[in-house]
């Protein structure tokens, strides 16, 4: 076990905790400001990468592809809040939950009546080699791309969410969403342009992953679960609290795949250690989660009282 | 009282027909129908009853099918020893996921019991022992001795008829008793509830793990019938597939989870192995897509009806 | 009966109640005054056992309570009505008292005996509903009842508890005058059989019914004394009572 291979796993932690963020941000404000549970998030980030893919073949271009899927399924995201999800905020959680995961069920199957079951979406040739970030250690160049635009939105979300006046009102909303409209905020119009944000940022993460992970129906599903985890470790309505939660969790699950297996095989034969490592490392997570939530049953850094 | 004996007289002479027709496909169908209505069931007690939003119910359904399944492989062959170990084991397993996840409310509290019954399902896959990813085949049905043999379809449909009635009547008795009025108050106002000195908490971890119990059985059941188990019993979207059968029947109504289990699986299959030439024409392919349909289907019951079949049944009944 | 010393409770940097120490004697309406934001719904919290206190010690019937949680005061004999009415709005009004009545007698976790079986609990629910004047609208669902009706079945469901002490969080909030003037004689109906620490904001109802009165300003007591003591008083009348009486 070198520091180089540890080097490495903590940068792959980084880069995924990054894109969860992505993910994490936007659904923890719908959920904060109009306390909406919204199972079809997941289906957001799949609909950016299909889109990125097809726009991507249309201009031959990645970059193209992915910054005009961004709008794209901002504005499908956006109108289907105006004409299904606002019905949903005045229902209970079983509703909501019920009609999202519907939701889920629906678009699943259109993208694969257009698409089919999975897409193509290649790393870009120009980003596919590796760069030597020290002497010895060579990380894939896309990866330190995809770090790179991570912080760089997580460092836009935070000037936005603290500094402007729009972030204010965000913020305001998610603390505390009766004094904000007795204040007189637009809360319908502020949701809406809240969501799209976030449906942008899912599609910027389903993208940017996409070469990665592949592209293909039920992809969003299986990082929703861990979105939810990490907002609900992070605190609900928390953007602060969805980057801890998200470089919590993309940390300790890469961190845990790559080591425990190893860490187990010092200790125990290695049957036993092939079989139990990994099952440990998908579940470290959520018994992290269910530490936290043991003491700190509304998450760490609520954004109400 | 009249529609139920109708319904029981139906269920009970539905095989012999079956038999009669020389159609045992449908009698295997039948007893299939009849364990996810027990599922459902059990999840309609904690959901529709107790309005605890437990998205992880599988967990519960799995565990039971996982055990069972186990000893029948393990040689343990006795129904009598199989499924009353599967019932403890998803018991044990609501009671320690029921109590950490019931100290959380709302949002929190769905998407803990949804990561637990995740972590499960981890955990099972990685069971290589056990078949992990690919599952695991029984030889043959668990043995009910008695001079009955489980592997008669027939045998094995009045044995699953049995518990589903058991489980419909068992569940009609505790909501009409103590406990379970004070379940439908705790859902209606949990703080008043406990202002009225009773220990909220308390009823709601009871309530989870009787639930657990029965969705152990049932899954007790499901592997024995189609001798075959595996992870995918356990995925949230199975939860979220027995959530549909209870919203689709009717939530919080006696015959929700039956009825709900009962049109969504007879839905699938006549999707899927009937094909409508027309609809066909149209949209090709349109069996391989039924979930869009159930999907649709789903949203408008939810922001429609949201009573569900048997809601609207009772609605006609007192209009 | 119950006494509260040092109690203080604070929610970030507010300090909702400071070092409070208030006492009720048994038999008495002993009533608790102050201005909107004044504390008392939390000190009502902290009494019930709701909201746990920071500092500070409630002792009820001899007893430290202070740790106890509120299902278990209540089985002590201390049961609070609600400020903002919290019954159970699809279930009956008999259902309402019945549910009360059962949480009180014997033990709930009894998952077989259907509940209609058991008379003793509706009986004791009609004898309940005719004490708080809700005798004739026993099949009306709660959430059907007018205000004033709604705000009595609170009431009588804290008095299904058969408490000691009822802690009664403005029984008239929303009321209009006949209404009011319905509970007033309500509540100078049930002060035989318990004893009441009342939180109201209609000066009519508390200078009627209470035999001792504290006044919370900010999360202080500022007095405490007899309703005569506490009429002169210039730090209550500068602080609350000054504008009220003069309206």
């Amino acid at each position: 076990m070198s520091w180089i291979l540890i080097l490495e796993q903590s940068l792959n932690g980084l880069q995924f905790g990054l894109m969860l963020f992505l993910l994490a941000a936007g659904l923890t404000l719908v959920f904060g400001i109009m306390d909406m549970i919204n199972l079809a998030h997941g289906s957001l980030y799949m609909l950016g990468a299909f889109l990125a893919s097809t726009f991507i073949e249309l201009t031959g271009s990645f970059l193209a592809g992915v910054l005009l899927a961004i709008p794209a399924t901002a504005v499908l995201g956006m109108l289907l809040e105006v004409s299904i999800l606002r019905t949903l905020y005045a229902r209970d959680h079983l509703s909501q939950v019920l009609a999202t995961f519907a939701l889920i069920l629906i678009i699943n199957e259109l993208v694969r009546l257009v698409w089919g079951s999975d897409a193509a979406l290649p790393m870009p040739a120009a980003l596919s080699g590796p760069v030597e970030l020290l002497p010895g250690l060579r990380y894939p160049s896309y990866r330190l791309v995809i770090i790179g635009v991570g912080l760089a939105v997580a460092l836009l979300l935070y000037v936005l969410v603290t500094k402007t006046r729009v972030g204010m009102l965000v913020r305001a909303g998610a603390s505390n969403r009766e004094m904000a409209l007795a204040m007189g905020v637009d809360i319908k119009t502020l949701f809406t342009l809240v969501f799209g944000v976030g449906a942008a940022l899912c599609a910027l993460a389903g993208s940017m992953l996409a070469p990665l992970l592949a592209v293909q129906v039920g992809m969003g599903e299986n990082i929703l679960i861990l979105a939810f985890v990490v907002i609900v470790i992070g605190g609900i309505g928390s953007i602060r609290g969805a980057l801890v939660g998200s470089m919590l969790v993309g940390v300790v699950d890469t961190i845990g795949r790559a080591f425990l297996p190893l860490l187990l095989g010092a200790f125990f034969q290695p049957r036993v250690a092939s079989a139990a490592g990994p099952a440990l490392a998908s579940v470290m997570i959520y018994l992290i989660m269910a530490v936290v939530l043991y003491f700190r049953p509304q998450g760490l850094f609520p954004a109400r009282g | 009282m009249k529609r139920n004996l109708l319904v029981l007289s139906l269920l009970i002479a539905f095989p012999i027909a079956m038999v009669g027709m020389e159609n045992l496909f449908y009698v295997s169908f039948a007893s299939r129908v009849m364990i996810y209505a027990i599922a459902a069931t059990s999840l309609n007690l904690v959901l529709g009853y107790g309005g605890m939003l437990s998205f992880g119910h599988a967990a519960f359904v799995g565990a039971g099918a996982y055990v069972a399944s186990i000893l029948v492989a393990e040689g343990v062959a006795s129904v009598w020893i199989g499924w009353p170990t599967a019932v403890a084991a998803s018991a044990l397993l609501a009671w320690v996921i029921g109590a950490i996840s019931l100290r959380t409310r709302g949002v929190y509290f769905i998407m803990i019991t949804l990561a637990f019954a995740q972590m499960m399902f981890y955990l099972v896959n990685s069971m290589k022992a056990y078949g992990g990813d690919e599952g695991l085949t029984l030889p043959r049905r668990a043995e009910l001795g008695l001079g009955l043999d489980l592997g008669n379809e027939v045998v094995f449909y009045y044995v699953v008829l049995f518990v589903l009635l058991a489980a419909l009547y068992a569940l009609h008795r505790v909501i009409h008793s103590r406990f379970g009025r004070v379940m439908i108050a705790i859902r209606e106002n949990g703080a008043r509830v406990e202002a009225l000195g009773l220990p909220v908490y308390r009823y709601q971890l009871l309530c989870f793990v009787i639930a657990g119990a029965a969705g152990g059985l049932a899954g007790a059941l499901l592997a024995s019938h189609g001798k075959y188990v595996n992870p995918n019993v356990l995925h949230w979207l199975q939860s979220g597939t027995l959530m549909i059968m209870v919203i689709l029947g009717g939530v919080g109504h006696l015959w929700g989870g039956a009825i709900g289990a009962a049109v969504l699986l007879v839905l699938e299959h006549v999707i899927a192995d009937y094909p409508l030439p027309w609809l066909a024409q149209v949209a090709p392919n349109y069996q391989q897509h039924a979930s869009l349909g159930v999907g649709i289907v789903l949203l408008v019951i939810v922001l429609f009806a949201p009573q569900g079949i048997a809601g609207l049944i009772s609605r006609r009944k007192n209009a | 009966m119950l006494e509260l010393r040092s109690v203080t409770k604070r929610f970030g940097g507010v300090v909702a109640t400071d070092n409070v120490a208030l006492e009720v004697v048994q038999g008495e309406v002993h009533a608790l005054i102050g201005p909107n934001g004044a504390g008392k719904t939390t000190l009502i919290g902290q009494i019930s056992g709701s909201l746990q206190t920071d500092v500070g010690t409630v002792r009820f019937l001899e007893k430290d309570v202070t740790a106890l949680r509120q299902h278990e005061r209540v089985r002590l004999g201390l049961a609070r009505s609600y400020q903002i009415t919290s019954i159970f709005k699809r279930f009956t009004v008999l259902d309402n008292l019945a549910l009360a009545v059962q949480a009180r007698s014997g033990s709930s976790f009894s998952f077989w005996r259907p509940v209609a079986a058991e008379a003793a609990l509706f009986d004791e629910a009609r004898a309940i509903s005719r004490e708080i004047g809700l005798a004739e609208r026993l099949a009306v669902m709660a959430g059907n009842l007018a205000h004033g009706e709604q705000r009595a079945l609170e009431v009588g469901l804290a008095l299904a508890t058969r408490p000691r002490l009822v802690l009664l969080d403005e029984p008239m909030a929303g009321m209009g005058p006949e209404e009011s003037q319905r509970m007033i004689a309500l509540i100078g109906r049930i002060r035989a059989g318990v004893t009441v620490l009342l939180v109201e904001h209609d000066m009519d109802a508390v200078f009627r019914l209470a035999d001792r009165i504290t006044v919370l300003v900010n999360g202080r007591v500022i007095a405490r004394g007899k309703p005569a003591e506490i009429r002169a008083d210039k730090d209550v009348r500068r602080a609350y009572l000054g504008d009220e009486l003069a309206a």
